[in-house]
Protein backbone atom coordinates (compact mmCIF):
# COMPACT_ATOMS: atom_id res chain seq x y z
CA UNK A 1 0.00 0.00 0.00
CA UNK A 2 0.58 3.16 -1.04
CA UNK A 3 1.02 6.66 0.15
CA UNK A 4 1.33 10.00 -2.11
CA UNK A 5 0.58 13.13 -0.66
CA UNK A 6 -0.02 16.78 -2.72
CA UNK A 7 1.94 19.70 -1.49
CA UNK A 8 2.90 23.07 -2.64
CA UNK A 9 4.68 25.34 -0.27
CA UNK A 10 2.91 28.38 -1.56
CA UNK A 11 -1.10 27.81 -1.47
CA UNK A 12 -3.65 28.13 -4.73
CA UNK A 13 -1.22 26.81 -7.05
CA UNK A 14 -3.39 23.28 -7.64
CA UNK A 15 -2.27 20.77 -5.28
CA UNK A 16 -6.59 19.85 -5.24
CA UNK A 17 -6.75 19.82 -8.57
CA UNK A 18 -3.58 17.79 -9.06
CA UNK A 19 -4.84 15.51 -6.18
CA UNK A 20 -8.44 15.17 -7.68
CA UNK A 21 -6.90 14.44 -11.07
CA UNK A 22 -4.35 11.29 -9.84
CA UNK A 23 -7.64 10.31 -7.88
CA UNK A 24 -10.00 9.98 -10.75
CA UNK A 25 -7.21 7.73 -12.52
CA UNK A 26 -5.94 5.90 -9.87
CA UNK A 27 -8.00 2.39 -8.95
CA UNK A 28 -8.48 0.89 -5.43
CA UNK A 29 -7.91 3.78 -3.44
CA UNK A 30 -8.87 5.80 -0.75
CA UNK A 31 -8.88 9.76 -0.28
CA UNK A 32 -8.15 12.01 1.93
CA UNK A 33 -8.37 15.67 2.22
CA UNK A 34 -5.54 16.69 4.70
CA UNK A 35 -6.36 20.21 4.22
CA UNK A 36 -8.16 20.86 7.77
CA UNK A 37 -8.26 24.27 7.49
CA UNK A 38 -9.43 25.01 4.13
CA UNK A 39 -11.00 21.75 2.58
CA UNK A 40 -11.75 21.83 -0.99
CA UNK A 41 -10.94 18.30 -2.06
CA UNK A 42 -15.02 17.36 -0.93
CA UNK A 43 -16.17 19.71 -3.54
CA UNK A 44 -14.72 17.58 -6.44
CA UNK A 45 -15.79 14.27 -5.13
CA UNK A 46 -18.95 15.23 -3.03
CA UNK A 47 -18.56 12.60 -0.83
CA UNK A 48 -21.89 10.66 0.59
CA UNK A 49 -21.13 10.89 4.18
CA UNK A 50 -21.55 7.50 5.72
CA UNK A 51 -19.90 8.74 9.41
CA UNK A 52 -18.82 11.33 11.88
CA UNK A 53 -17.49 12.06 14.78
CA UNK A 54 -16.04 14.97 16.82
CA UNK A 55 -12.20 15.51 17.55
CA UNK A 56 -11.30 16.69 21.45
CA UNK A 57 -7.79 17.01 20.65
CA UNK A 58 -6.54 19.97 23.04
CA UNK A 59 -7.75 21.67 26.54
CA UNK A 60 -7.99 25.16 27.36
CA UNK A 61 -8.15 26.55 30.98
CA UNK A 62 -10.63 27.86 32.59
CA UNK A 63 -11.37 29.97 35.30
CA UNK A 64 -13.31 29.46 38.54
CA UNK A 65 -14.19 33.31 39.20
CA UNK A 66 -15.09 32.74 43.12
CA UNK A 67 -12.11 30.96 43.75
CA UNK A 68 -9.61 33.49 42.03
CA UNK A 69 -7.57 35.45 44.67
CA UNK A 70 -6.34 37.56 41.88
CA UNK A 71 -2.75 36.44 43.08
CA UNK A 72 -1.63 37.01 39.37
CA UNK A 73 0.38 33.47 39.10
CA UNK A 74 -1.01 32.57 36.00
CA UNK A 75 -0.21 35.39 34.56
CA UNK A 76 3.12 35.40 35.09
CA UNK A 77 3.56 31.86 34.43
CA UNK A 78 1.80 31.87 31.22
CA UNK A 79 4.15 32.01 27.90
CA UNK A 80 1.01 32.24 25.43
CA UNK A 81 0.11 35.53 26.62
CA UNK A 82 -3.42 34.01 27.03
CA UNK A 83 -3.92 35.35 30.53
CA UNK A 84 -5.27 38.49 30.37
CA UNK A 85 -4.38 41.60 32.87
CA UNK A 86 -7.96 40.79 34.85
CA UNK A 87 -6.57 36.80 35.04
CA UNK A 88 -9.74 35.43 32.40
CA UNK A 89 -8.39 33.24 29.95
CA UNK A 90 -7.98 34.30 26.12
CA UNK A 91 -9.37 30.60 24.65
CA UNK A 92 -7.74 31.66 21.26
CA UNK A 93 -3.90 32.35 22.40
CA UNK A 94 -4.35 29.38 24.76
CA UNK A 95 -2.21 26.37 24.28
CA UNK A 96 -3.74 24.00 27.21
CA UNK A 97 -0.62 23.72 28.48
CA UNK A 98 -1.64 23.54 32.26
CA UNK A 99 0.81 25.56 33.82
CA UNK A 100 -1.36 28.18 35.07
CA UNK A 101 -3.45 25.14 36.84
CA UNK A 102 0.08 24.06 38.38
CA UNK A 103 0.96 27.29 39.81
CA UNK A 104 -2.59 28.43 40.97
CA UNK A 105 -2.99 28.25 44.56
CA UNK A 106 -6.88 27.95 44.99
CA UNK A 107 -7.58 25.82 42.80
CA UNK A 108 -9.25 27.95 40.72
CA UNK A 109 -7.69 27.61 37.60
CA UNK A 110 -8.66 23.93 35.77
CA UNK A 111 -8.18 22.19 32.03
CA UNK A 112 -11.07 21.25 30.00
CA UNK A 113 -11.49 19.34 26.48
CA UNK A 114 -12.72 21.12 23.84
CA UNK A 115 -13.85 20.06 20.55
CA UNK A 116 -11.40 20.91 17.49
CA UNK A 117 -13.08 19.44 14.92
CA UNK A 118 -15.24 17.42 13.16
CA UNK A 119 -13.92 14.02 10.68
CA UNK A 120 -16.38 12.54 8.16
CA UNK A 121 -16.04 9.27 6.31
CA UNK A 122 -17.65 9.09 2.62
CA UNK A 123 -18.34 7.22 -0.26
CA UNK A 124 -17.26 8.83 -3.72
CA UNK A 125 -17.35 7.05 -7.14
CA UNK A 126 -13.30 6.87 -6.72
CA UNK A 127 -13.51 5.20 -3.63
CA UNK A 128 -13.84 6.02 0.08
CA UNK A 129 -13.22 9.45 1.17
CA UNK A 130 -12.02 10.82 4.89
CA UNK A 131 -11.41 14.24 5.53
CA UNK A 132 -11.83 16.99 8.78
CA UNK A 133 -12.78 20.19 9.43
CA UNK A 134 -10.74 22.07 11.75
CA UNK A 135 -13.05 24.41 13.93
CA UNK A 136 -11.59 28.38 13.52
CA UNK A 137 -8.57 29.19 15.71
CA UNK A 138 -7.52 25.67 16.54
CA UNK A 139 -3.85 24.73 16.97
CA UNK A 140 -4.46 21.07 16.95
CA UNK A 141 -4.38 21.15 12.52
CA UNK A 142 -1.54 18.46 12.60
CA UNK A 143 -3.25 16.30 14.94
CA UNK A 144 -6.23 16.10 13.14
CA UNK A 145 -4.56 15.29 9.92
CA UNK A 146 -3.14 12.24 12.05
CA UNK A 147 -6.35 11.77 13.00
CA UNK A 148 -7.73 11.59 9.61
CA UNK A 149 -4.64 9.18 8.10
CA UNK A 150 -4.92 7.15 10.77
CA UNK A 151 -8.38 6.43 9.70
CA UNK A 152 -7.53 6.41 5.92
CA UNK A 153 -5.04 3.47 6.93
CA UNK A 154 -7.47 1.54 8.79
CA UNK A 155 -10.13 1.80 5.73
CA UNK A 156 -7.50 1.14 2.85
CA UNK A 157 -6.54 -2.37 5.17
CA UNK A 158 -10.51 -3.32 5.36
CA UNK A 159 -11.02 -2.23 1.85
CA UNK A 160 -7.93 -3.73 0.79
CA UNK A 161 -6.89 -0.44 -1.55
CA UNK A 162 -3.53 -0.35 -2.52
CA UNK A 163 -3.36 3.53 -2.60
CA UNK A 164 -3.94 6.55 -0.35
CA UNK A 165 -3.40 10.02 -2.20
CA UNK A 166 -3.88 12.78 0.21
CA UNK A 167 -4.28 15.81 -0.70
CA UNK A 168 -1.90 18.66 1.58
CA UNK A 169 -2.75 21.53 2.88
CA UNK A 170 -0.31 24.89 2.36
CA UNK A 171 2.81 25.89 4.02
CA UNK A 172 5.98 24.25 5.49
CA UNK A 173 4.71 23.76 9.24
CA UNK A 174 2.62 21.53 11.87
CA UNK A 175 -0.66 20.27 9.21
CA UNK A 176 2.35 19.93 6.31
CA UNK A 177 4.39 17.53 8.15
CA UNK A 178 1.94 15.72 9.59
CA UNK A 179 0.46 15.13 6.16
CA UNK A 180 3.97 14.13 4.84
CA UNK A 181 5.44 11.42 7.06
CA UNK A 182 4.54 8.25 6.22
CA UNK A 183 3.94 8.87 2.82
CA UNK A 184 6.22 6.77 0.19
CA UNK A 185 5.61 9.43 -2.71
CA UNK A 186 5.36 13.70 -2.83
CA UNK A 187 3.59 15.38 -5.59
CA UNK A 188 4.62 19.21 -5.55
CA UNK A 189 2.30 21.00 -7.63
CA UNK A 190 3.91 24.73 -8.04
CA UNK A 191 2.96 27.94 -10.33
CA UNK A 192 5.33 29.71 -12.77
CA UNK A 193 5.85 32.64 -10.45
CA UNK A 194 9.37 34.06 -7.93
CA UNK A 195 6.87 33.08 -5.02
CA UNK A 196 5.86 29.76 -5.99
CA UNK A 197 9.74 28.60 -7.07
CA UNK A 198 10.58 30.23 -3.08
CA UNK A 199 8.34 28.52 -1.60
CA UNK A 200 8.69 25.67 -3.59
CA UNK A 201 12.72 25.68 -3.01
CA UNK A 202 10.74 25.67 1.29
CA UNK A 203 8.82 22.43 0.35
CA UNK A 204 11.29 20.64 -1.50
CA UNK A 205 13.47 20.97 1.56
CA UNK A 206 10.92 19.52 3.97
CA UNK A 207 10.10 16.31 2.11
CA UNK A 208 13.59 15.29 1.69
CA UNK A 209 14.00 16.35 5.45
CA UNK A 210 11.85 13.46 5.63
CA UNK A 211 13.51 11.17 3.18
CA UNK A 212 10.87 11.02 0.81
CA UNK A 213 10.61 10.71 -2.47
CA UNK A 214 9.17 14.02 -4.26
CA UNK A 215 8.02 14.24 -8.19
CA UNK A 216 6.95 18.09 -9.54
CA UNK A 217 4.07 19.89 -11.47
CA UNK A 218 4.40 23.35 -13.21
CA UNK A 219 0.79 24.06 -12.85
CA UNK A 220 -0.84 27.17 -15.20
CA UNK A 221 2.62 26.65 -17.02
CA UNK A 222 2.54 29.05 -19.57
CA UNK A 223 1.60 32.26 -17.53
CA UNK A 224 4.93 32.99 -17.08
CA UNK A 225 7.38 31.02 -19.74
CA UNK A 226 10.51 32.64 -18.17
CA UNK A 227 9.73 31.33 -14.82
CA UNK A 228 8.68 27.92 -16.02
CA UNK A 229 11.93 27.83 -17.01
CA UNK A 230 13.76 28.75 -13.69
CA UNK A 231 11.60 26.59 -11.99
CA UNK A 232 12.68 23.38 -14.62
CA UNK A 233 15.92 24.46 -14.15
CA UNK A 234 15.72 24.32 -10.47
CA UNK A 235 14.31 21.18 -10.46
CA UNK A 236 17.23 19.75 -12.87
CA UNK A 237 19.86 21.08 -10.57
CA UNK A 238 17.63 18.94 -7.96
CA UNK A 239 17.14 16.21 -9.48
CA UNK A 240 13.54 16.67 -8.87
CA UNK A 241 11.57 14.54 -11.70
CA UNK A 242 9.16 16.94 -13.41
CA UNK A 243 6.05 14.64 -14.22
CA UNK A 244 4.64 17.86 -16.82
CA UNK A 245 3.18 21.03 -17.29
CA UNK A 246 -0.19 22.32 -16.93
CA UNK A 247 -1.49 25.04 -19.19
CA UNK A 248 -3.56 27.91 -17.35
CA UNK A 249 -7.24 26.98 -18.60
CA UNK A 250 -10.16 28.87 -17.88
CA UNK A 251 -11.65 25.42 -18.35
CA UNK A 252 -10.62 24.42 -14.95
CA UNK A 253 -12.96 26.29 -12.96
CA UNK A 254 -15.50 25.75 -15.15
CA UNK A 255 -14.99 22.46 -14.56
CA UNK A 256 -15.07 22.83 -10.66
CA UNK A 257 -18.17 24.91 -10.65
CA UNK A 258 -19.88 22.04 -11.95
CA UNK A 259 -18.59 19.72 -9.41
CA UNK A 260 -16.40 17.86 -11.89
CA UNK A 261 -12.95 17.01 -11.84
CA UNK A 262 -11.09 18.73 -14.48
CA UNK A 263 -9.20 15.57 -15.88
CA UNK A 264 -12.42 14.71 -16.68
CA UNK A 265 -13.55 17.30 -18.97
CA UNK A 266 -12.59 16.15 -22.30
CA UNK A 267 -12.21 19.85 -23.87
CA UNK A 268 -10.17 20.75 -21.62
CA UNK A 269 -5.91 21.44 -22.39
CA UNK A 270 -5.59 21.49 -18.60
CA UNK A 271 -7.35 18.23 -18.38
CA UNK A 272 -5.56 16.39 -21.46
CA UNK A 273 -1.79 17.55 -19.65
CA UNK A 274 -2.92 16.75 -16.16
CA UNK A 275 -3.86 13.03 -18.12
CA UNK A 276 -0.21 12.65 -18.82
CA UNK A 277 0.82 13.81 -16.07
CA UNK A 278 -1.08 11.00 -13.89
CA UNK A 279 -0.18 8.62 -16.31
CA UNK A 280 3.89 9.51 -15.55
CA UNK A 281 3.35 9.31 -12.10
CA UNK A 282 1.40 5.80 -11.84
CA UNK A 283 3.99 5.16 -13.51
CA UNK A 284 6.96 6.11 -11.89
CA UNK A 285 4.94 5.27 -8.55
CA UNK A 286 5.05 1.58 -9.66
CA UNK A 287 9.09 1.60 -9.91
CA UNK A 288 8.83 2.96 -6.12
CA UNK A 289 9.87 0.29 -3.27
CA UNK B 1 -4.03 51.65 12.81
CA UNK B 2 -3.63 47.45 12.29
CA UNK B 3 -5.02 45.61 9.41
CA UNK B 4 -4.37 42.17 8.43
CA UNK B 5 -4.84 40.82 4.79
CA UNK B 6 -5.98 37.41 5.07
CA UNK B 7 -7.77 34.32 3.52
CA UNK B 8 -8.72 31.04 4.02
CA UNK B 9 -7.39 29.42 1.31
CA UNK B 10 -3.77 30.00 0.09
CA UNK B 11 -2.95 31.98 -3.58
CA UNK B 12 -5.82 34.32 -3.36
CA UNK B 13 -3.82 37.37 -3.88
CA UNK B 14 -3.06 38.21 0.28
CA UNK B 15 0.20 39.23 -0.84
CA UNK B 16 -0.46 40.71 -4.09
CA UNK B 17 -2.83 42.75 -1.80
CA UNK B 18 -0.52 43.44 1.00
CA UNK B 19 2.49 44.76 -0.86
CA UNK B 20 1.05 47.19 -3.25
CA UNK B 21 -1.50 48.86 -0.38
CA UNK B 22 2.13 49.35 1.92
CA UNK B 23 3.72 50.79 -1.43
CA UNK B 24 0.80 52.92 -2.35
CA UNK B 25 1.03 54.09 1.25
CA UNK B 26 4.60 54.27 1.70
CA UNK B 27 5.18 57.97 0.41
CA UNK B 28 1.65 58.97 2.42
CA UNK B 29 2.08 57.93 5.71
CA UNK B 30 4.57 56.27 8.12
CA UNK B 31 3.41 52.23 7.41
CA UNK B 32 4.85 49.39 7.91
CA UNK B 33 4.61 45.74 6.79
CA UNK B 34 4.78 42.37 8.76
CA UNK B 35 4.76 39.50 6.80
CA UNK B 36 3.22 36.83 8.97
CA UNK B 37 3.09 33.76 6.28
CA UNK B 38 6.37 32.65 8.17
CA UNK B 39 6.04 29.23 6.41
CA UNK B 40 5.97 30.88 2.84
CA UNK B 41 7.05 34.14 3.14
CA UNK B 42 7.13 36.02 0.00
CA UNK B 43 6.46 39.74 0.79
CA UNK B 44 10.56 40.08 0.42
CA UNK B 45 10.53 39.15 -2.98
CA UNK B 46 8.25 42.23 -4.16
CA UNK B 47 9.62 44.75 -1.91
CA UNK B 48 13.54 43.63 -2.00
CA UNK B 49 13.95 45.08 1.36
CA UNK B 50 17.44 46.08 3.03
CA UNK B 51 17.57 44.10 6.20
CA UNK B 52 18.94 45.98 9.31
CA UNK B 53 18.40 43.27 12.19
CA UNK B 54 17.80 39.56 12.78
CA UNK B 55 16.83 37.51 15.50
CA UNK B 56 16.24 33.70 16.34
CA UNK B 57 13.01 32.51 17.80
CA UNK B 58 13.70 29.55 20.00
CA UNK B 59 11.09 28.04 22.20
CA UNK B 60 12.25 26.37 25.88
CA UNK B 61 12.38 22.81 26.13
CA UNK B 62 13.30 20.84 28.79
CA UNK B 63 16.62 18.74 29.54
CA UNK B 64 16.65 16.70 32.21
CA UNK B 65 19.80 15.68 34.49
CA UNK B 66 19.80 12.48 35.27
CA UNK B 67 21.87 12.64 38.10
CA UNK B 68 19.28 14.64 39.95
CA UNK B 69 15.81 13.28 38.58
CA UNK B 70 14.16 10.25 40.97
CA UNK B 71 12.33 9.50 37.72
CA UNK B 72 9.01 10.62 39.76
CA UNK B 73 6.85 10.64 36.88
CA UNK B 74 5.62 14.29 37.61
CA UNK B 75 6.61 15.83 34.87
CA UNK B 76 5.65 12.85 32.24
CA UNK B 77 2.31 13.46 34.47
CA UNK B 78 1.87 17.31 33.82
CA UNK B 79 2.78 17.49 29.91
CA UNK B 80 -0.48 17.86 27.48
CA UNK B 81 1.54 17.76 24.69
CA UNK B 82 3.75 13.96 25.35
CA UNK B 83 6.53 15.61 24.81
CA UNK B 84 8.26 14.25 27.69
CA UNK B 85 8.06 10.58 28.75
CA UNK B 86 9.53 8.14 30.95
CA UNK B 87 10.74 4.58 29.15
CA UNK B 88 12.91 2.09 30.00
CA UNK B 89 14.28 3.83 32.91
CA UNK B 90 15.19 6.91 30.87
CA UNK B 91 13.06 9.99 30.43
CA UNK B 92 13.25 11.34 26.77
CA UNK B 93 12.13 14.39 25.61
CA UNK B 94 10.80 15.08 22.46
CA UNK B 95 11.80 18.56 21.48
CA UNK B 96 9.12 18.36 18.17
CA UNK B 97 6.16 17.72 20.52
CA UNK B 98 7.13 20.29 23.00
CA UNK B 99 5.20 23.61 23.25
CA UNK B 100 7.73 25.38 25.59
CA UNK B 101 5.14 25.84 28.39
CA UNK B 102 7.28 25.31 31.08
CA UNK B 103 5.33 23.07 33.12
CA UNK B 104 7.58 20.18 33.53
CA UNK B 105 10.06 22.24 35.54
CA UNK B 106 7.10 23.88 37.59
CA UNK B 107 6.33 20.53 38.58
CA UNK B 108 9.32 18.73 39.10
CA UNK B 109 9.93 18.70 42.80
CA UNK B 110 13.37 17.47 42.33
CA UNK B 111 14.47 20.72 40.55
CA UNK B 112 16.05 18.50 37.94
CA UNK B 113 14.63 20.36 34.57
CA UNK B 114 16.31 22.63 33.01
CA UNK B 115 15.76 24.47 30.17
CA UNK B 116 17.45 25.21 26.92
CA UNK B 117 16.41 27.35 23.58
CA UNK B 118 15.74 25.14 20.82
CA UNK B 119 15.72 27.16 17.31
CA UNK B 120 12.17 27.69 15.35
CA UNK B 121 12.92 30.21 12.70
CA UNK B 122 14.08 33.58 12.37
CA UNK B 123 12.55 36.61 12.25
CA UNK B 124 14.42 40.23 10.05
CA UNK B 125 13.79 43.39 10.42
CA UNK B 126 14.42 46.18 7.56
CA UNK B 127 12.99 48.92 5.28
CA UNK B 128 11.75 48.72 1.52
CA UNK B 129 12.67 53.12 0.56
CA UNK B 130 10.20 54.72 3.33
CA UNK B 131 8.48 51.48 4.09
CA UNK B 132 9.71 49.85 7.41
CA UNK B 133 9.63 45.79 6.35
CA UNK B 134 9.39 42.54 8.95
CA UNK B 135 9.13 39.19 7.91
CA UNK B 136 9.68 35.17 9.70
CA UNK B 137 11.19 32.22 8.56
CA UNK B 138 9.95 28.94 10.15
CA UNK B 139 12.74 26.28 10.07
CA UNK B 140 12.67 23.32 7.50
CA UNK B 141 11.18 20.59 9.23
CA UNK B 142 9.89 22.56 12.61
CA UNK B 143 6.35 22.41 12.97
CA UNK B 144 5.24 25.52 15.40
CA UNK B 145 5.21 28.79 13.10
CA UNK B 146 3.17 30.82 15.97
CA UNK B 147 5.70 31.47 18.07
CA UNK B 148 7.39 33.47 15.49
CA UNK B 149 4.43 34.82 14.36
CA UNK B 150 4.03 36.58 18.29
CA UNK B 151 7.51 37.25 17.88
CA UNK B 152 7.46 39.62 14.96
CA UNK B 153 4.47 41.12 16.17
CA UNK B 154 6.02 42.01 19.19
CA UNK B 155 8.71 43.23 17.77
CA UNK B 156 7.84 45.57 15.18
CA UNK B 157 6.65 48.98 16.63
CA UNK B 158 3.21 50.35 15.11
CA UNK B 159 2.77 52.86 12.50
CA UNK B 160 -0.10 55.25 11.22
CA UNK B 161 -0.62 51.58 8.90
CA UNK B 162 0.69 48.61 9.98
CA UNK B 163 -0.38 45.87 7.46
CA UNK B 164 -0.02 42.27 8.28
CA UNK B 165 0.02 39.49 5.98
CA UNK B 166 -1.67 36.50 7.38
CA UNK B 167 -0.78 33.10 6.06
CA UNK B 168 -3.31 31.19 4.62
CA UNK B 169 -6.02 28.82 6.62
CA UNK B 170 -7.87 29.32 9.65
CA UNK B 171 -5.74 27.31 12.12
CA UNK B 172 -4.11 28.78 14.99
CA UNK B 173 -1.50 30.76 13.33
CA UNK B 174 -3.83 33.09 11.46
CA UNK B 175 -5.17 33.55 15.21
CA UNK B 176 -2.05 35.02 15.96
CA UNK B 177 -1.75 37.28 12.90
CA UNK B 178 -5.36 38.65 13.75
CA UNK B 179 -4.71 39.11 17.39
CA UNK B 180 -5.14 42.76 18.35
CA UNK B 181 -5.66 44.14 15.18
CA UNK B 182 -8.65 46.94 13.98
CA UNK B 183 -9.77 45.20 10.99
CA UNK B 184 -9.39 42.24 8.42
CA UNK B 185 -9.04 42.42 4.54
CA UNK B 186 -10.27 38.81 2.98
CA UNK B 187 -8.69 38.22 0.35
CA UNK B 188 -10.71 35.44 -2.25
CA UNK B 189 -11.41 34.34 -5.74
CA UNK B 190 -14.35 33.68 -7.53
CA UNK B 191 -14.07 30.16 -7.85
CA UNK B 192 -16.28 27.45 -5.73
CA UNK B 193 -12.95 26.88 -3.62
CA UNK B 194 -12.40 30.08 -2.97
CA UNK B 195 -15.82 30.74 -2.11
CA UNK B 196 -15.77 27.39 -0.23
CA UNK B 197 -12.83 28.94 2.20
CA UNK B 198 -13.88 32.64 2.35
CA UNK B 199 -17.08 31.35 4.63
CA UNK B 200 -14.27 30.06 7.20
CA UNK B 201 -12.36 32.67 7.11
CA UNK B 202 -15.44 34.94 7.52
CA UNK B 203 -16.33 32.99 10.14
CA UNK B 204 -12.83 33.90 11.94
CA UNK B 205 -13.10 37.43 11.93
CA UNK B 206 -16.79 37.49 13.32
CA UNK B 207 -15.38 35.01 16.20
CA UNK B 208 -12.87 37.65 16.75
CA UNK B 209 -15.68 40.25 16.26
CA UNK B 210 -13.49 42.29 13.99
CA UNK B 211 -14.71 44.50 10.94
CA UNK B 212 -13.82 43.22 7.42
CA UNK B 213 -13.90 43.83 4.31
CA UNK B 214 -13.11 41.93 1.17
CA UNK B 215 -10.93 41.69 -1.94
CA UNK B 216 -12.35 39.74 -5.11
CA UNK B 217 -9.16 39.04 -7.15
CA UNK B 218 -9.37 37.54 -10.32
CA UNK B 219 -12.30 38.34 -11.07
CA UNK B 220 -14.69 37.32 -13.72
CA UNK B 221 -12.52 33.98 -14.20
CA UNK B 222 -15.46 32.30 -12.19
CA UNK B 223 -18.96 33.22 -11.75
CA UNK B 224 -20.72 35.35 -9.02
CA UNK B 225 -21.63 33.57 -6.31
CA UNK B 226 -18.62 35.56 -4.11
CA UNK B 227 -20.46 38.57 -4.86
CA UNK B 228 -23.93 37.50 -4.12
CA UNK B 229 -22.53 35.87 -0.74
CA UNK B 230 -20.71 39.26 0.07
CA UNK B 231 -24.42 41.07 -0.81
CA UNK B 232 -26.15 38.14 1.49
CA UNK B 233 -23.31 38.71 4.17
CA UNK B 234 -23.55 42.46 3.81
CA UNK B 235 -19.46 42.35 3.57
CA UNK B 236 -18.39 45.31 1.50
CA UNK B 237 -16.24 44.61 -1.18
CA UNK B 238 -13.36 47.07 -1.20
CA UNK B 239 -11.28 46.46 -4.53
CA UNK B 240 -12.48 44.01 -7.54
CA UNK B 241 -8.98 43.30 -9.29
CA UNK B 242 -9.84 41.23 -13.10
CA UNK B 243 -8.07 38.69 -14.44
CA UNK B 244 -5.95 39.89 -16.70
CA UNK B 245 -2.58 38.00 -17.74
CA UNK B 246 -0.60 41.35 -17.65
CA UNK B 247 -1.46 41.37 -13.75
CA UNK B 248 -0.50 37.35 -13.98
CA UNK B 249 2.91 38.44 -15.05
CA UNK B 250 3.67 40.98 -13.06
CA UNK B 251 2.82 38.85 -9.90
CA UNK B 252 4.80 36.20 -11.94
CA UNK B 253 7.95 38.35 -11.71
CA UNK B 254 6.96 39.90 -7.71
CA UNK B 255 6.84 42.90 -9.10
CA UNK B 256 4.73 45.83 -7.84
CA UNK B 257 1.62 46.07 -9.69
CA UNK B 258 1.41 49.94 -8.76
CA UNK B 259 5.00 50.33 -10.58
CA UNK B 260 4.62 48.07 -13.53
CA UNK B 261 0.62 48.75 -14.07
CA UNK B 262 0.84 52.47 -12.36
CA UNK B 263 -3.14 53.29 -12.79
CA UNK B 264 -3.53 50.59 -10.30
CA UNK B 265 -1.69 53.23 -7.87
CA UNK B 266 -4.85 55.12 -7.13
CA UNK B 267 -6.56 51.86 -6.55
CA UNK B 268 -4.68 50.93 -3.45
CA UNK B 269 -4.72 54.52 -2.17
CA UNK B 270 -8.30 54.13 -2.46
CA UNK B 271 -8.78 50.69 -0.88
CA UNK B 272 -6.85 52.06 2.43
CA UNK B 273 -9.47 54.66 2.60
CA UNK B 274 -12.00 52.04 2.13
CA UNK B 275 -10.65 50.10 4.64
CA UNK B 276 -10.38 53.25 7.25
CA UNK B 277 -13.92 53.79 6.80
CA UNK B 278 -14.53 50.20 8.35
CA UNK B 279 -13.18 50.77 11.60
CA UNK B 280 -15.34 54.21 11.68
Amino acid sequence: MKRIVFLSGKGGTGKTTLAAAYASRADNLVIVDADVDAANLHLVFRPEVIGTGSYQGSKTATREDAKCTACGRCLAVCRFGAIRPDFTVDEFLCEGCGACVTVCPSDAMALVERTSGEWYVGRTTRGTMVGAELYPGEEVSGKLVSVVKEKADDIASSEAAQRIAIDGSPGIGCPVIASTTGTQAAVLVTEPSRSGLHDLERILGVVRHFGIPAFLVINKADLSESLATRIEEFAAAEALPLLGRVPYDTRVIAALQRGISPIDDPESSAGRAMEDIVARLVKELGTLS
Amino acid sequence: MRVAIASGKGGTGKTLVAVNLAAALRDRVETTLVDCDVEAPNGHLFLAPTFSTRETVAKRVPRVDESVCTQCGACTAACEFNAITLMAGRILVFDELCHGCGRCGLVCPAGAIREMDHPLGEIEFGSSGALRFAHGRLHIGEAMASPIISQLREAVPDTAWTILDAPPGTACSVITTLHDVDVAVLVTEPTPFGLHDLRAAVGVVRALGLPAGVVINRHGVGDDAVDRYCETERLPVLLRIPFDRRIAETGAEAQLLIDALPEWRTAFVDLAERVKELVR
